[in-house]
């Protein structure tokens, strides 16, 4: 089995993007989750992201999360280095438990949304983004 | 980074009383996530802006804690309910120690 040239610059390419890629999501997305729900169990439904399906740059996501009678909205990057984003905590004087904002995301992956309702419970929405250019850099 | 760093705000000028209106707020900040790498290989440290505070008159309106997955300039948008006549405070908390804050004052009517 000969290899061209071109072939085995192809594999060598492939086996270090495989390589490389398990190591960064490293960092438990379950420990942060935890973190926020003190292992608390989560129920889907309840809570609304909103997301693009396809995000050109990910440097820049709009991400729009919505969770009615919620105290405090968790947004989470499974995909990404740091897989925390931003936590929500609604005041007395919010008039809506929905919150807008634009975030980093390393590359195609699931974003999650995690609301803790009034009553002491979770909720969760997941929502798939598929990334173009990833925004963490080098 | 304590240089550069303005904060805005929109807030509607006057509202009724009890009324939900929508906040937008952006700060100019490069939000270094501390995953970059300079052209010597070293890592850039990160530098964020880790924490965001609205209040109304003394009241929370939302208490945000960000990671360095915000993005450059972080922007925010909610909803507030404005009881009476009054003044929001907004509150940006950096890594460096630095706190920034903008106020805005809502008339009824």
């Amino acid at each position: 089995m000969d290899f061209s040239r071109r072939e085995t610059i192809a594999l060598g390419l492939g086996a270090v993007a495989l390589s490389v890629m398990p190591f960064r999501v490293a960092a438990s997305t379950e420990e942060v989750i935890a973190g926020f729900t003190g292992g608390a169990d989560v129920a889907d439904g309840g809570v609304t992201l909103t997301a693009p399906e396809i995000a050109e740059n990910g440097n820049t996501v709009p991400i729009t999360v919505a969770a009615p009678g919620a105290v405090a909205i968790m947004i989470v990057a499974t995909g990404n280095p740091e897989p925390g984003v931003v936590t929500f905590n609604f005041g007395e004087l919010a008039a809506s438990q929905s919150a807008a904002t634009r975030i980093r995301l390393a590359g195609t992956q699931d974003v999650v949304a995690i609301a803790k309702m009034a009553d002491g419970s979770f909720v969760r929405a997941t929502s798939v983004v598929k990334v173009t250019i990833g925004g963490c850099g080098g | 980074m304590a240089s550069g760093v303005k904060p805005r705000v929109k807030v509607p000028k006057s509202a009724a009383a009890g009324s939900a209106i929508t906040i937008k707020t952006l700060i100019s900040h490069k939000m270094e996530s501390g995953q970059r790498k300079d052209k010597e290989g070293n890592v850039i440290p990160r530098s964020i802006i880790n924490r965001f505070t609205c209040t109304f008159n003394g009241k929370s309106v939302i208490d945000i804690k960000t990671e360095p997955a915000i993005s450059t300039n972080p922007y925010f948008q909610f909803d507030a309910t404005v009881p009476e006549a009054g003044d929001f405070v907004f509150t940006w908390y950096d890594d460096d120690g630095s706190v920034y804050d903008a106020k805005k004052s809502v008339a009824i009517g």
